[in-house]
């Protein structure tokens, strides 16, 4: 139940939010906090409750599981489970989702109310995509992120906020319903076999599928993740909506929606097609290699500050993809691991661009340079994600690339090579934006406020959280690993 | 005729009974109020005649009507569609304080009978009899704003391709009837299997009979009536159009090819197809050039009908579930989508224009809230009906593996998807305040029958999208029977 209350908290908080706005927007704002940071208390509770099962094991996978029947017809249930892998991403939504409501307090004033329903509908969207074991539920959660993103860009956005929009609602929704027809696909194939309807994970599992139909269908499911991701080339929406999207946006869409996609490929994909997603996988870990190194270059070459961050993405996710397709234990972890630290150190930078952007009104890098004078606070905080963000030991993301890597190089040696090139490639953008941002000569003659408190909350908590990442990954990685490691079971059982 | 035979078509009897009564009580004192309580209330003591109908289901009233429970279960959404029709145009035209709005019930009271008729039709003579009444009515609500230019042109350009229409739909069933010698759609069944029969000709009038049905349901080709009529007529008219008359058809439409047994027919489904595919194009792709309301509303009608074939196609019981839920969700997405119209105008002068949408959600926020509802409807996004329906049409694609038919639809929702997007951003937008002032002043407030009905309606939109279980239940008994 405790499952439930999790979604249905954002959801009340958005449509309270909306209405409390019209008398007072603070309310408003505290309202989104509150519910956020409840949500986030909820899952560290659990966290804490469960910290022994998760180290010694339970009998099942699934630490806390809610099924009730929906629409028995065509035998979809509302059926949520959270295991390690489950637990630490939700903790990273309601991590995020708090810090965006606190980012957004001086950037949003109009409108707040309809901007905070929207930003608490999409982090209990996501809550459920990382949340659903049904598939039917799954899609519907998937579809709910959508509308509400559409809005966030379109309303409180940037200059080319529409077309930017679009583009992303268009991309992604088309891929969904390529999925939903998959989704299909699996339903009827497995009634075929077995005479059951149902839109069950856990059964859909251990449905025997031709080789042909097997890959058509995992293709529908990769064409959703991929889109998401995501993995070169169909990444074009994304350098957009990340530069349209209001600073809040920004960060849920890099730190969040993104993990979805590499998650719906731990999840879903290579479970419920060992053999097919084999096959498939040179395909998408060459694409993801291609990707680091396409993301990396063009972030190089960006003049737009959050541009430059949107690209560094497709580098980064890359990563994810290439971890997740080598499925073997290290490289798994790294992808995880890769998740949740990209998660915090772009959400991160996209924070920072969002104060810089609203105190001097742009986000050109030549028209910055010598902000460590002015507010060396806020610069010193870009240095620091700068370097989280190319790699540097000590901060999570290394972490992640690193364990990446080695995976890779097990399964194949040349795309990890390929990768490390990448690695390389992230130093040069990193080093560029901290040096044209901050360092040099203050020509433009910047005078700018520091970080106000809330901001430093901010930049602490996220900076913090990467170090702990970086330095003691331990409880993590123990918490995500019997959950992977459950599902590494069940695609040996099938292979 | 039997007291059962009463009984059963007793329904009929009543909606018939309600067009005199309200005849009769406006030639005794005109008032707008009566003319439509009357009619509401003879509509929903029609519905609740089909409680007392039900038991006798199945039941044949002579060979032209056939009272099973799938003619119930449409008239009864017949039923409830004209009654919000009934209390939109109340509230549309109490506006209008010299107008003379009274016969308009009786109109709809009549069209409401020749819908019932159609889909309780077993019989051509009973069908062609359910249509034309039909038609014949609408042709006089169509044009009912008799000194709007619009209006009238509107009403005759129907009255032109709904008897060319019919012409067409004669002369197929004259064409069926010359092959297989009867005009019974059970008896059609069993006669086309008989060996001197040639399958070409009555594959010849059955495709000059989808023509017939085609125009009612403005598929492509046969669409090119459908955006003049619904921006000429007033709002509440244009909703009968969309949802009651074009459900009613596309009942029949069902009816008629299960029972009849023509759904075998493998040129047909070829031309089927052919019109599916392309009504979802052209809807979907024709709305995205409209800058009108009422407009994109229809082409969108064009394209939902045509994912509605889809289902169609697909056959078996699911196909049947899953048109007659989608046609509930229709009916509560487009009737809920033009009542929103017709609060924001007045008689006469509908708020059509786009561009007087612009930042609507600023000045009538509830408005806004129920017409993005509706679009996201019919769109087919999450929390809404017309998800669930969707759902439902592409379940039924795929588990008759109409690849060609699914891709289509899915296809073409993305493409819709940017019309509906491009409506609700214009909802939503910030207009500067003196373009506010200039633009077309919305009517404020709006009666209390438009606000319940909107209400009502909402709600059954998205309690449909989030538990759509009980009436997927009454579906499936009502139809298990007969589909």
């Amino acid at each position: 139940m405790i499952l439930a209350w999790l979604i249905i908290i954002l959801l009340a908080a958005g449509v309270l939010a909306a209405i409390a706005a019209r008398w007072s927007a603070p309310l408003a704002r505290s309202i989104s906090l509150i519910a956020t940071s409840l949500d986030l208390a909820l899952i560290l509770g659990i966290w804490v409750r469960y910290a022994s099962e998760i180290r010694f094991g339970t009998s099942s996978p699934w630490l806390e599981q809610l099924d009730w029947t929906w629409i028995p017809q065509f035998g979809i249930h509302f059926h949520l489970a959270l295991d390690g892998l489950s637990l630490l991403l939700l903790a990273l939504t309601f991590f995020l989702g708090a810090l965006s409501v606190l980012c957004s307090w001086t950037e949003i004033t109009e409108n707040v109310g309809f901007f905070h329903l929207n930003l608490l509908w999409i982090l209990a969207g996501i809550a459920g995509v990382f949340l659903a074991l049904d598939l039917f539920l799954f899609y519907f959660a998937w579809e709910l992120m959508l509308v509400p993103m559409y809005f966030l860009i379109a309303l409180w956005g940037h200059e080319r906020r529409i077309y930017a929009a679009i583009k992303f609602f268009l991309f992604t929704q088309l891929s969904g319903l390529l999925m939903l027809v998959a989704i299909l696909a699996l339903y009827f194939l497995h009634h075929e076999s077995t005479g059951a309807y149902t839109f069950d994970y856990e059964q859909l599992l251990h449905t025997p599928l031709s080789a042909r139909a097997a890959f058509w269908i995992m293709l529908g499911f990769f064409a959703a993740f991929a889109v998401k991701l995501p993995l070169f080339p169909l990444h074009t929406w994304l350098p957009d909506a990340h530069t349209e999207a209001p600073t809040a946006g920004s960060v849920i869409l890099a730190g969040l929606l993104l993990k979805t996609g590499a998650y719906g490929m731990i999840r879903f994909i290579v479970p419920l097609f060992p053999d097919a997603a084999q096959e498939f996988a040179p395909v998408a870990m060459v694409l993801g290699a291609a990707g680091i190194i396409y993301g990396a270059v063009m972030a190089f070459s960006q003049h737009d500050l959050k541009r430059l961050v949107a690209y560094t993405s497709v580098s980064h996710l890359g990563f994810a993809v290439l971890g997740v397709f080598s499925w073997n234990e290290l490289a798994l972890q790294g992808a995880v691991m890769t998740m949740l630290c990209h998660g915090v150190s772009t959400g991160a930078l996209f924070m920072l661009t969002g104060e810089i952007q609203e105190r001097i009104h742009t986000r050109e890098l030549g028209r910055m340079g010598g902000l460590w004078t002015t507010a060396p606070r806020l610069s010193g905080a870009g240095l620091y994600f700068a370097l989280a963000s190319l790699g540097l030991p000590g901060l999570g993301d290394f972490i992640g690339e690193f364990l990446v890597l080695l995976g890779t190089y097990r399964a194949h040696p040349i795309l990890a090579i390929v990768a490390s090139i990448g690695v390389l490639a992230a130093t040069l953008y990193a080093l560029r934006l901290v040096q044209r941002a901050f360092h040099g000569p203050n020509e433009n003659s910047w005078a700018i406020s520091d970080l106000v408190p809330r901001e430093g909350i901010i930049i602490g908590l996220t900076a913090a959280s990467l170090l702990w990442l970086g330095l003691y990954p331990q409880p993590i990685l123990n918490t995500f690993r019997p959950a992977l490691h459950a599902l590494e079971t069940i695609v040996q059982l099938h292979r | 005729m039997t007291h059962g035979d009463l009984i059963a078509l007793l329904p009929l009897l009543v909606i018939a009974g309600t067009a005199i009564v309200v005849m009769l009580a406006i030639a005794v004192r005109r008032s707008h109020a009566a003319a439509a309580a009357f009619t509401a209330v003879g509509l929903a003591s029609a519905f609740a005649c089909l409680f007392v109908a039900a038991p006798l289901a199945p039941h044949d009233v002579t060979p032209l009507i056939r009272m099973d429970s799938s003619a119930l279960f449409y008239v009864g959404l017949i039923l409830a569609g004209s009654i919000a029709v009934v209390f939109l145009s109340y509230g549309y035209y109490s506006r209008q304080p010299n107008g003379r709005p009274e016969e308009l019930y009786i109109l709809i009271a009549i069209a409401a009978l020749g819908s019932a008729t159609l889909v309780s039709a077993s019989h051509f003579a009973s069908l062609f009899l359910g249509l034309e009444i039909l038609s014949v009515s609408l042709y006089g609500m169509v044009a009912y704003e008799r000194n709007l230019k619009t209006s009238v042109e509107a009403g005759v350009k129907y009255l032109v391709l709904a008897a060319a229409s019919a012409s067409f739909l004669l002369f197929g069933m004259a064409v069926v009837y010359f092959e297989l010698g009867t005009m019974e759609f059970e008896k059609m069944a069993t006669a086309a299997e008989r060996p001197d029969v040639a399958a070409s000709i009555v594959a010849i009038g059955l495709v000059l009979i989808l023509v017939g049905i085609g125009f009612k349901l403005a598929l492509v080709p046969f669409h090119m009536w459908t955006p003049d009529v619904y921006e000429g007529a007033s709002a509440p008219v244009a909703a009968f159009v969309a949802t009651v008359s074009k459900g009613a058809m596309f009942a029949l439409l069902l009816r008629y090819f299960h029972q009849a047994g023509a759904r075998h027919n493998t040129a047909l489904l070829l031309v089927l197809t052919t019109i599916a595919v392309a009504s979802m194009f052209a809807g979907n792709l024709l709305a995205l050039l409209q800058n009108n309301v009422k407009r994109i509303l229809a082409y969108s009608s064009i394209a939902h009908l045509g994912y509605l074939i889809v289902a169609f196609e697909a056959g078996g019981d699911m196909a049947g579930f899953a048109v007659a839920f989608y046609l509930v969700a229709y009916f509560a997405t487009m009737l809920a989508a033009f009542g929103v119209v017709a609060v924001l105008s007045t008689p006469g002068n509908d708020l059509g224009n786009l561009q007087s949408y612009r930042g609507l959600f600023w000045r009538r926020p509830v408005i806004t809230g129920v017409f993005t509802v509706m679009l996201l409807s019919l769109a087919g996004i999450p929390l809404t009906a017309g998800f669930v329906a969707k759902f439902y049409i592409v379940a039924a694609g795929a588990s008759a593996l109409l690849w060609l038919l699914v891709f289509s639809l899915v296809v073409t929702s993305a493409i819709g998807l940017f019309y509906y997007l491009r409506m609700i951003v214009a909802l939503y937008s910030h207009v500067p305040e003196r373009m506010a002032a200039g633009s077309t002043p919305l009517m404020q407030g709006g009666s209390l029958s438009l606000v319940w009905t909107l209400s009502a309606l909402a709600a059954v939109v998205i309690a449909l999208g989030c538990y759509p279980s009980p009436v997927l239940r009454l579906i499936q008994i009502m139809l298990i029977g007969s589909v």
